[in-house]
């Protein structure tokens, strides 16, 4: 059940090729996905234009249940982005794995702790970012010692916290997903009898997998604009 | 076996982070974003916003073109108004000018007809004393001439002279 990972060292950095492989796949069918539908743009919209509308609509009502439209405006491409890009990845693991020589080549890119911790520090790290250039450095600094100034150790270890669990989360309901498709897969499915009692099982937790994938995407994007509105937001 | 998949760490087994893949995964998210913007979000956005603008002004023009039709509207009933009124007043006037016009013709028929009658009367008049003139004259001198026939029978000589005294006594006194 355990795969080994490509891993290569370049330049005193460690590559994982396969995550490599899947991050350059995921990217790059989101923006064949995104350039693809947007091609002939009209104003009546057709097919995939008002598919992309809807996504757009839809990060746009989630920033805007979070923070001002004003403020909360410069995040939507981000915000888009981001819940494409993770739905992708999500759903790139799911129908199948490619194991070539006990080494696990295709599977999904945030089923990696190191990916989807990279994208909770980005967005974390961006939040900083915005918190200090929307509101200045003064009041980015006092937001750490309110309401009480003995709060302090408590914010920064909330930071840490945010992106430790914005990360995980996602990793570990990914992960998990994958884990028990190879499990049913390559596990139970030893033999024709094996084969037709893990074939039910699988569909289900393939659909359900699907419904999770989908759900950690929406929340990601959703956690992303909350932690960018508790920065950002001068009011709450 | 199993217990080996599940353990954090063991998903990559091998020792200390990917530093490699963070940094890729970084590097590929932000050209991701920056490509997406630029290709698609960007142009759709544009769309977006375009029709918004669209759908805003074709509102407003709804709105303008509306109150021009009702100004329109108002103009054309007050116009309607108007011709309606003038209409009544040509109509008020021909009325008036026809009842002036008709009393005019009947006075001047009655002053015509009053002139005829007039004139008729006088020609009856003058054609009546003519007559009365003839008949007196006539009268006059059959008179004469019965007076003369009757004279010449009765007459004696002594009652003529005193006739013709008498006469010339008469014509004196006259003239």
């Amino acid at each position: 059940m355990h795969h080994e990972a490509p891993i290569v060292t370049f330049l005193g950095l460690q590559f994982n090729l396969a995550n490599i492989l899947m991050i350059t796949i995921a990217s790059a069918i989101v923006f064949l996905l995104a350039v693809l539908s947007t091609r002939r743009l009209a104003m009546k919209p057709t097919g995939m234009q008002n598919f992309m509308e809807w996504v757009m609509d839809f990060v746009k009502n989630i920033i805007n249940s979070t923070m001002d439209w004003k403020d909360g405006g410069r995040f939507h491409i981000l915000g888009i982005t981001i819940i494409m890009y993770i739905f992708v990845s999500n759903m790139l693991g799911l129908p199948f794995s490619i194991v070539v020589d006990g080494v696990l080549w295709w599977k999904s890119p945030t089923a990696d702790p190191a990916v989807t911790l990279t994208l909770a520090t980005l967005i974390v790290g961006l939040s900083h970012y915005y918190g200090v250039k929307m509101k200045g450095a003064g009041a980015y600094g006092r937001e750490f010692f309110k309401p009480f100034w003995f709060m302090f150790p408590i914010k920064i270890i909330e930071e840490f916290a945010n992106t430790l669990t914005l990360g995980l989360r996602l990793y570990g309901n990914i992960y998990a997903g994958e884990i028990l498709l190879s499990l049913l897969a390559a596990g139970l499915a030893t033999g024709v009898g094996g084969t037709l009692a893990a074939a039910l099982p699988m569909l289900v937790w393939q659909g359900f997998s699907v419904f999770v994938g989908a759900i950690q995407s929406f929340i990601f994007c959703m956690l992303t604009m909350v932690y960018l509105a508790h920065k950002v937001s001068s009011d709450h | 076996m199993l217990t080996n998949s599940f353990v954090l760490g063991a998903a990559a087994a091998h020792s200390g982070v990917n530093w490699g893949d963070i940094i890729f995964q970084l590097f590929m998210f932000i050209i991701l974003m920056v490509l997406l913007k630029i290709f698609a979000w960007g142009p759709l956005m544009g769309i977006m916003k375009q029709r918004e603008d669209h759908v805003a002004g074709e509102i407003s023009a709804a709105e303008q073109s509306r109150v021009e039709a009702k100004k329109l509207l108002e103009e054309q009933r007050s116009l309607l108004k108007e011709a309606r009124s003038e209409a009544q007043g040509l109509i008020e006037n021909a009325k008036k000018q026809g009842d002036i016009q008709r009393e005019e013709i009947i006075a001047v028929a009655r002053t015509e007809a009053e002139r005829i009658k007039e004139s008729a009367k006088l020609e009856i008049e003058q054609q009546k004393e003519k007559a009365v003139a003839a008949i007196r004259e006539q009268v006059a001198s059959l008179s004469v001439l019965i007076a003369s026939k009757v004279i010449e029978k009765e007459l004696n000589a002594a009652d003529q002279d005193k006739l013709i005294n008498e006469y010339i006594q008469e014509a004196g006194e006259k003239r």
